[in-house]
């Protein structure tokens, strides 16, 4: 069952578009929001809302990078490995957090406090090497002094 | 100089709020435009003002607007989308124009929507620009509180709703006719074309997609006139562009500068040249969808038509400055791989080509290339040209790949003969 917030928030929404699918994104970026992941019962749940089968919901869910279908810790870094950021030497930001965090890519730290993706551009490039941790972006990561300060915004996270 | 689009905005500071937008001219020319203007008078300044679309494709706005079905008998309702899902890799002009003056942007709806007789308008946002999203919802507030959205704006008769549509984050939903599949909460994969979005869009019906920029650009050519906005341009084609600089110049950034500064005017004054010990090779200058030219090429304008005849295009007008310590081979991969993930999976040859075109390049970098490697990859940039594609996504993965081959191929034979990178 969504919440009364949950489908509070996407009602809200409703009178924006003509169907009830288009406001498929926003509900899912809602439920994730709030459930952290779509979960494929939180996928059945939208569908039945929105009145879609699941399997269009999920066609649409697994297209985009953001939504997640599988389970991410508390906090989702986002890293640019895009060209910008590569020029600026962004593959050592990349190494350096795989390895302070001791996971790959898709994946999470046991404590379940950090999922690393590597992202597509995140539009800026005069800022490389950047990186997002939720919604705040991070920018400037030198890499020759980024440790430290990787690690700095890192314990901004807990 | 002028620089219209970026005079409200001022770095590290918060964008103006709606009274302070209209104490500096806001909302004159939305006033002025949906008061004693027709739409076909707006859509005739916007013509003569030779404003060409500032997301990649360059097409004559007006031109597009005038597509769309007018008048009593058209079909309704018709939307206005605001394209500001700046996805492509390098880009970062629409984020300035987003979180800097979003009362600009809401303005160039308003006079656009109008233009083509619409009353319901999107903003179409990828979901990384969460600063542009708070921004423009805190805009769009303001202007429905203060009448300037909503029913009768002005007292003039018109009706707009503008809403805010955050999307996912994927690549493909900048292609005009997935963005429209996106919205309507379809799998975003591109549309046959025709028909056109102008007439068969969104929901079936008549709509107008057009870059933040260039509806940016709207309420300045209505203010000040069509003759105004030509003089701004260095070539025919009128008005500033947003250049950017990324890459490793000394300082990297975004101007609003006259359409037709040169390339080495860009690189050399603006972002004070290359970094200390580094020559420039190559640019790739208007995003990655665009080809690669050299430090040969410094001296061409940056507008459509220069570039277009220097065989690459003017894109979003942003650069990637490529120094000589840096791969050509590895860059194209990078690029590369980008266009393989994003490829929307929806036509054969993009889907299978660019994860193909990404291992031969992969091979190449890493040092186990072969010499017929390199005939392979021409070959790729011919089977995915225009016209074997079903959208644009794979031409424009083919753009950097085929100038590296044209501009630096020895750079290629040399990974293979060497059986290493001879950058790292």
């Amino acid at each position: 069952m969504l919440t009364f917030e949950e489908k509070k928030e996407i009602e809200a929404l409703l009178p924006n578009y003509p169907t009830r699918q288009a406001a498929g994104i926003d509900a899912l970026v809602i439920l994730q929001r709030h459930r952290g992941w779509i979960s494929d019962e939180t996928l059945g749940q939208a569908a039945e809302f929105l009145r879609m089968t699941p399997a269009e919901l999920d066609s649409v869910a697994t297209f985009y990078n953001l939504i997640f279908r599988k389970p991410v810790g508390r906090h989702v870094i986002l890293v640019c490995d895009s060209v910008s950021c590569w020029v600026m030497g962004g593959d050592t930001i990349l190494d350096y957090l795989k390895s302070h965090l001791g996971i790959g890519f898709g994946e999470t730290t046991p404590d379940g406090r950090f999922t690393l993706l590597p992202h597509v551009c995140l539009g800026a490039c005069d800022k490389a090497p950047v990186m997002m941790i939720d919604d705040d972006l991070h920018v400037e990561l030198d890499p020759e002094t980024s440790p430290d300060r990787i690690d700095q915004l890192l314990s901004l996270y807990p | 100089m002028e620089r219209p689009l970026t005079h409200n905005i001022v770095p590290g500071k918060p964008p103006l709020s709606l009274a302070e937008y209209e104490k500096s001219g806001g909302y004159q020319a939305a006033r002025k435009a949906l008061t004693s203007m027709s739409p076909k008078e707006i859509t005739e300044m916007v013509k003569a003002s030779n404003l060409r679309g500032r997301g990649g494709a360059g097409f004559p706005t007006a031109q597009k607007w005038s597509f769309v079905p007018m008048g009593a008998d058209a079909p309704q309702p018709k939307y206005l989308v605001v394209n500001a899902d700046e996805m492509e890799p390098g880009a970062f002009k629409d984020r300035l124009l987003l979180e800097g003056d979003p009362h600009q942007l809401i303005e160039g709806v308003m006079i656009s929507a109008f233009a083509i007789e619409s009353e319901i308008a999107y903003i179409f946002l990828r979901k990384t620009y969460t600063l542009a999203a708070r921004r423009i919802l805190t805009a769009i507030a303001e202007a429905y509180e203060k009448g300037y959205l909503g029913k009768n704006i002005f007292g003039s008769g018109v009706n707009l709703s503008l809403h805010l549509h955050e999307s996912a984050g994927r690549y493909i939903c900048g292609e005009e006719t997935a963005l429209l599949n996106a919205l309507e909460g379809k799998r975003a994969v591109p549309r046959n074309k025709p028909p056109f979005p102008p007439v068969v869009g969104l929901w079936g019906k008549p709509t107008v997609t057009n870059n933040v920029e260039t509806i940016c650009n709207i309420p300045h050519i209505i203010a000040n006139g069509a003759a105004w906005f030509r003089a701004l341009s260095r070539v025919p084609d009128g008005g500033t562009k947003i250049y950017g600089v990324s890459g490793k110049v000394q300082r990297p950034g975004a101007w609003e500068l006259p359409l037709g500064t040169t390339i080495r005017e860009i690189i050399e004054e603006h972002a004070g040249g290359m970094k200390e010990g580094l020559q420039l090779r190559a640019v790739l200058p208007g995003g990655a969808s665009t080809d690669l030219l050299t430090a040969d090429h410094l001296d061409v304008k940056m507008d459509f038509n220069s570039m277009q005849a220097a065989d690459s295009r003017l894109g979003t007008g942003t650069m990637v400055a490529i120094d000589d310590r840096t791969c050509i081979v590895g860059l194209v991969l990078n690029i590369m791989r980008f266009f393989a993930q994003e490829s929307c999976g929806w036509c054969t040859p993009c889907r299978e080509g660019l994860p193909w075109a990404a291992k031969l390049l992969a091979a190449i970098e890493e040092g186990h290339g072969l010499p017929e490697d390199i005939e392979r990859l021409e070959l790729l940039t011919r089977l995915l040209s225009p016209g074997h594609t079903f959208c644009a996504l794979a031409p424009g993965a083919m753009e950097p790949l085929q100038s590296a081959l044209k501009y630096f191929e020895d750079d290629f034979h040399r990974h293979i003969k060497e059986r290493r990178c001879p950058w790292k």
